[in-house]
């Protein structure tokens, strides 16, 4: 019984050490919160960027042989080749170089790194959401956009009122799980000095020259946060099969 | 009796291209047609004849190769022409139905005239129950699409381009996805708006409808109208081999 004991008081000088000393605790709860901010903004500016892009990709692939040439049909062309462009540069190269890139070469002169970490996250996002989106968008069925457009409403008001609302609803559960990657995606935000959860951490390991406990935390705590999360989505997915129109 | 020409086709023609270098398919090829207001046009053929694409481009949801299409003397072809603005004028009902599967029924029928002829909503919707209610689906108007029988989608379909208030109505091939016995219940209400005196063009292979409601009958094989005239014509008197032998096999 000796050695439990002697473990015991182990263990608790470490906690005490790794967590309780010096408040180190608010490092992990300092990064849980800007890990959340990130996530959660990007999310959004990766959805609103993403959607733009599956707009002009899937407009262009269902009308490129239909469409009169002409000053529309040319600019079209050339919204879609700049999307295919940065879909390929940004799926093409890891997400933290892409962060580097942008806090130490094109956002030099910013010293807001939660802005940097939404913007490129958020950037990142959207080259996959566009992708969801764009795949929802071309199995809504050819029918629903002619009857909108038998009805007299214009490309942009079919794809708003009709195609859109079905098309997001068919990938609802595919947008929430990009949310939980990129959850786990920011742990690199550390690269450039954005204190999230991880680098909350490092940063416990770097004082207290211990390993095993902060980032046991750390990893319990993303863990927590994706059982949670993915917990949402399958009830989310329910409700959504429940409720087929 | 009436002969005002609502939509003058004139030498129609439209080809797909072929894939691979293949030679080019000729869906139409070379079609005049007129259509009075007032009246119904029927168009029979077998399939790969060209009936659905010329229905289809009467409003432009198939974009012909040459020709034109005059709707009240208008060329919609022409590069300038507002084709959503006519489109809004000619109702189109199709072969799946394709009612907005997120929305109610009556919804479906109060999204156009809401946002396009900017009906306020309790007009819209005391007209789209005015409709519901003739073919007798006004306790319906709350339901999903996906709660409807086929018939009932139909005429549901029906009544949606019926809210546009349009001039003429276009039908493709309006009873070949349901079940045989809803067949009845769609056609009882074109029959009825036929006698109304909507102008309607209706690609369909129901002969017994086509003989009883068409003022005029159009044959179609290869792209080409082959024979056209009044149903007697059509049905009793036959005069190109391709007609009898196409009558033969379906009647």
């Amino acid at each position: 019984m000796q050695w439990l004991v002697t473990w015991w008081k182990n263990f608790q000088q470490q906690f005490y050490i790794a967590f309780i000393k010096d408040d180190r605790w608010t490092y992990i709860t300092t990064g849980l919160k800007n890990t959340l901010i990130v996530t959660f903004f990007a999310v959004l500016l990766g959805i609103a960027v993403g959607a733009v892009i599956a707009i002009i990709r899937s407009t262009w692939d269902k009308n490129r042989e239909t469409m009169r040439p002409g000053p529309g049909k040319a600019l079209l062309w050339l919204f879609n080749a700049v999307s295919k462009v940065y879909l390929t540069i940004i799926r093409g190269t890891p997400v933290v170089v892409q962060i580097m890139i942008l806090f130490f070469v094109i956002m030099v002169s910013s010293n807001n790194k939660i802005l940097v970490g939404v913007i490129a996250f958020g950037l990142n996002s959207a080259a996959y959401v566009a992708e969801i989106i764009r795949s929802g968008i071309m199995s809504i069925d050819v029918g629903q956009t002619e009857a909108g457009r038998s009805l007299g409403f214009n490309y942009a008001q079919t794809m708003w009122y009709i195609v859109l609302p079905q098309a997001l609803k068919n990938v609802l559960p595919a947008l929430a799980n990009e949310f939980i990657v990129l959850l786990k995606e920011t742990a690199v935000a550390g690269y450039v000095g954005l204190t999230d959860l991880t680098r909350g951490v490092n940063i416990i390991r770097g004082v207290t020259y211990q390993s095993f406990l902060p980032l046991m935390a750390a990893a319990v705590i993303y863990l927590i946060m994706v059982i949670f999360f993915t917990w949402l989505v399958g009830r989310l997915e329910r409700r959504l099969r429940d409720s087929e129109h | 009796m009436s002969t005002e020409t609502l939509i003058a086709v004139t030498s129609l023609t439209k080809h797909f291209k072929g894939r691979g270098g293949k030679a080019q398919i000729h869906a139409l090829d070379g079609v005049d047609l007129d259509i009075y207001r007032g009246k119904t046009v029927v168009i029979i053929g077998p399939s790969g004849s060209g009936k659905s694409t010329l229905l289809r481009c009467l409003n432009l949801l198939e974009v012909p190769t040459g020709g034109s299409v005059a709707v009240d003397g208008v060329d919609i072809t022409k590069p300038g022409a507002d084709i959503d603005k006519f489109r809004q004028k000619m109702g189109m009902v199709f072969q799946h139905f394709n009612l907005f599967p997120h929305m109610t029924v009556l919804r479906n029928m109060t999204l156009a005239p809401v946002k396009l002829l900017k009906m306020d909503r309790e007009q819209a919707e005391a007209r789209a129950m005015e409709l519901l209610k003739r073919v007798g689906l006004e306790d319906r108007a709350n339901a999903y699409p996906s709660q409807l029988s086929g018939g009932q989608k139909q005429r549901v379909a029906i009544v949606r381009a019926l809210c546009m208030s349009p001039e003429i109505l276009l039908f493709d091939e309006p009873t070949s996805a349901l079940d045989p016995e809803m067949v009845g219940e769609v056609l009882d209400v074109m029959k009825s708006l036929a006698k109304e005196g909507m102008t309607m063009a209706c690609v369909t292979h129901e002969m017994g409808f086509a003989r009883e409601v068409a003022n005029h009958v159009i044959f179609m094989d290869g792209g080409k109208i082959v024979e056209q005239g009044s149903p007697a014509d059509i049905f009793d008197r036959p005069q190109s081999e391709r007609l009898q032998s196409f009558l033969a096999k379906i009647l």
